[in-house]
């Protein structure tokens, strides 16, 4: 009986976040639209989403793409495929694991930081004290930081894409003796647009995200200390947890679109 | 202490024989309430233009919700409240925006923007006011000019962090006065400063008054802060204007209610 009270109640919660939540992004569209534009701002929060992540992303998609070759190579070796390599890695990294891996570090990285500046910006009055000194602070501070993930996460998932192919190209370099020049050429011969064009667009909802869940979570922060660490814990699991919901929305309408 | 009663009984002549004082705030039966918790039960306030007005409550009575529906950051769930001639509630964003240049609000915890210099602080509440001052207008000479008056003109290049408790509410009063408000609406101004710096921060909101001929509205559970700024005080007890005078009138009651501030 307990129990299925508190599941009641925490469905209950589960819809009422994602009713909110689908508030805010309206506000967000409402809003980004009009003048007066914060270029200067937005331009801090680009350099900032870039500053946060971008060796975390590197060093990461570096490790992925090694191991994965590593990992690969004996299958491949018993069913004497071993020239597929490029092919396999190079689409698996660009079409999937490229974009949701730098998708979840940013996660875990940028929307836990927005969470914990705007809810702390929150409780010690500063979006307050925006507001009464006549900047409207959702567009200064939540329209910037949506619009910088938004623009940054492809971006940061090209670097992690190239550094991930490099990793796995110095394995078969090491390994197989296959040179830099082939395997990239190999790589970039295997993909098509199919695989490029849902990658970037899936890029850019990850990045949408990722600044809409902190930037929400941190500007609805309860009062306290113990709000803003809140506030960033829960941005990172619910960003994470929108990451896959996207990636399986974007597979799902990628695949209906190959079907055609 | 000489000078002060000097002050006192010259303002309060002066205001005797105007007889009509204008309102710059009005409010009247305000209501707020967060669930079943009722904060404001039909709080009824007025401030003349040029005075200081103390409200004073203890912690958690609702000071704060009081001076923030005045100013439009959260709506009461009825009342009449009127600024500077202007009912808020009516107001699009434009407008409000306008009137709140005229309120200068000094926060509780000095709400300095921690991301930002002294000096990016000041100019902040410049951005969409450059208007009132020309488009082109250089801001630098305000910034010197307020950051003077607060006696920190060597802070500006300094960050947040690099300040003590009692240099960041001088800087968040500096900020408050640089468009050069018609009302300054303090909230707790001296709290969380020990008595010294609390001293400093009033000196220097009577300065700022003097020069600027504001009207204040200073809200406190600091009963030395309300002796000495206050020239009429307003009780904020249980939600309503329980009781209203000068602090002399008051710390002489005998309503247990008010006794209880003033009791050491
Ligand atoms: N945003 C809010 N949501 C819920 N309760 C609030 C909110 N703001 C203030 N309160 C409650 O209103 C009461 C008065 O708060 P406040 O005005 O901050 O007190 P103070 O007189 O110390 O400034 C407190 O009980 C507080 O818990
Ligand atoms: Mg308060």
């Amino acid at each position: 009986m307990e129990l299925a009270l508190q599941a009641k109640k925490n469905i209950k919660h589960f819809f009422t976040e994602i009713g909110e939540l689908s508030h805010f992004a309206g506000r967000f569209f409402r809003e980004f639209l009009k003048p007066p534009f914060e270029f200067k701002e937005l331009l801090r929060q680009c350099y900032q989403v870039g500053n946060r992540s971008l060796v975390l992303v590197l060093v990461t998609g570096f490790i992925i793409g090694l191991v994965l070759t590593l990992q690969s190579r004996p299958t491949l070796i018993q069913f004497g495929a071993v020239s597929m390599m490029p092919n396999m890695v190079g689409i698996s990294i660009v079409r999937e694991i490229g974009p949701v891996i730098t998708a979840l570090i940013c996660a875990g990285r940028i929307a836990s930081g927005i969470g914990a500046e705007l809810g702390s910006m929150k409780v010690t009055e500063q979006i307050d004290a925006m507001e009464v000194s006549g900047t409207n602070p959702f567009k200064y501070l939540v329209v910037t930081r949506i619009l910088a993930t938004t623009l940054m996460l492809p971006l940061l998932v090209v670097f992690g894409d190239l550094v991930a192919l490099y990793g796995s190209a110095l394995v078969e370099n090491l390994k197989g003796d296959v040179s830099f020049q082939l395997y990239f050429n190999t790589v970039f011969d295997a993909l098509s647009y199919g695989d490029l064009v849902p990658a970037t667009v899936k890029s850019f909802f990850f990045g949408f995200v990722i600044g809409l869940v902190g930037c929400y979570k941190g500007y609805h922060s309860k009062k306290g200390t113990a709000g803003v660490g809140i506030a960033a814990n829960t941005a990172v699991v619910m960003a994470s947890l929108l990451v896959f919901v996207v990636d399986f929305i974007a597979v799902f309408v990628s695949d209906i679109f190959y079907e055609l | 202490m000489n000078y002060d009663m000097e002050l006192k009984e010259k303002i309060a002549a002066q205001n005797s024989q105007s007889v009509q004082k204008k309102v710059v705030i009005d409010l009247r039966d305000l209501r707020k309430s967060f669930g079943d918790n009722h904060v404001l039960n039909g709080f009824n306030m007025r401030l003349y233009e040029g005075e200081n007005l103390v409200v004073m409550g203890k912690s958690g009575s609702g000071k704060s919700v009081m001076i923030k529906c005045l100013v439009g950051l959260m709506q009461p769930d009825s009342g009449y409240i009127e600024v500077l001639g202007k009912e808020i509630k009516t107001l699009d964003r434009e407008t409000l925006d306008i009137l709140r240049s005229d309120i200068g609000f000094l926060f509780q915890g000095s709400a300095l923007y921690d991301s930002m210099t002294v000096r990016e602080n000041l100019e902040f509440p410049l951005r969409r006011h450059k208007e009132r001052m020309g488009q082109n207008a250089d801001t630098e000479p305000l910034v010197l000019e307020v950051l003077e008056n607060v006696g920190l003109a060597h802070a500006i290049d300094l960050m947040p962090e690099e300040l003590s408790g009692g240099m960041k509410r001088r800087i968040a009063l500096a900020r408050t006065i640089i468009l050069k408000p018609k009302i300054i609406l303090y909230d707790e101004p001296t709290s969380g400063l020990d008595p010294i710096t609390s001293k400093e921060i009033i000196e220097l909101m009577r300065s700022i008054q003097k020069k600027y001929g504001t009207s204040s509205l200073i809200i406190t559970h600091d009963v030395d802060c309300a002796r000495v700024v206050s020239e009429r005080m307003v009780l904020l007890v249980d939600g309503i204007n329980y009781a209203e005078g000068t602090y002399t009138e008051l710390s002489s009651s005998n309503d247990p209610k008010v006794e209880a501030f003033f009791k050491k």
